[in-house]
């Protein structure tokens, strides 16, 4: 599956998206989260308040607790400050 | 009739006033128009900005607007709707985003509008970064913001 990041979650990981193939027992949101965290210090720089962190799968936002099943797209970012 | 919003994502300005007159042009059953532009200020905390530097996920930003917009056409009865948000570099006095409503009348066009742009700030996907004299940094997101999208949900 493919992973995005944006604004400083993007900066701290050093990189704007890349592809991902996760174990079988990472099974939702928070999961992989987790599983990206231990992939090496800017994951974990990035990932270490994990509760602000916002996910959404194919363009749709999600709670931490979602089933990543069947993702073609996960994006993490900040929380939203448009408008 | 079924109305269709027009939602754009651009980095170029936009012109309020002609925003405004593509949703009225030729039609005399429009009793309302509301507007809302927002506008880059120079400070922010009480710090000068020199601009602003919008991020956006192409793709979902159109998405979730999308999403907001046909809610906001199923809850009132709305006879156009036009939603612009920019990206990119933004200076001082510049339009950042716009919201136009139009209906028979002006309560709904009214609640309509608050109800997009109080989403907007919350669940578009958009970044604000900005330039200040200390350097570049993003904007935190506000509690106050959260809870004024909170009071559209349906209980």
């Amino acid at each position: 599956m493919k992973v995005k990041y944006f604004a400083w979650v993007r900066e701290r990981v050093g990189i704007a998206e890349e592809t991902v193939e996760p174990p079988a027992d990472v099974r939702t949101v928070n999961d992989l989260i987790g599983w990206l965290s231990g992939r090496g210090e800017t994951y974990a720089y990035a990932f270490e308040k994990p509760k602000i962190i916002r996910a959404a799968i194919d363009h749709s936002h999600v709670k931490p607790e979602a089933a990543i099943s069947g993702a073609r797209e996960i994006a993490f970012f900040p929380p939203m400050t448009g408008g | 009739m079924s109305v269709t919003a027009t939602i754009r994502i651009q980095e170029a300005d936009f012109d309020v006033a002609q925003e405004i007159a593509a949703l009225t042009k030729g039609r005399t059953d429009v009793g309302a128009v509301v507007s809302f532009s927002g506008i880059c200020r120079g400070d922010e905390n009480g710090e000068a900005i020199a601009a602003l530097t919008l991020e956006h996920y192409p793709g979902m930003a159109e998405a979730e607007i999308g999403r907001h917009a046909d809610e906001a056409l199923s809850r009132w009865p709305l006879q156009g709707l036009t939603v612009i948000h920019r990206f990119g570099r933004i200076a001082p006095g510049e339009n950042i985003v716009l919201v136009v409503t139009a209906s028979s009348h002006r309560q709904a066009a009214f609640e309509a509008a608050e109800f997009l742009m109080d989403y907007l700030k919350t669940n578009a996907p958009f970044w604000k970064r900005e330039e200040s004299r200390k350097g570049a940094s993003w904007i935190e997101a506000r509690d106050h913001d959260d809870a004024a999208a909170a009071r559209w949900t349906k209980s």
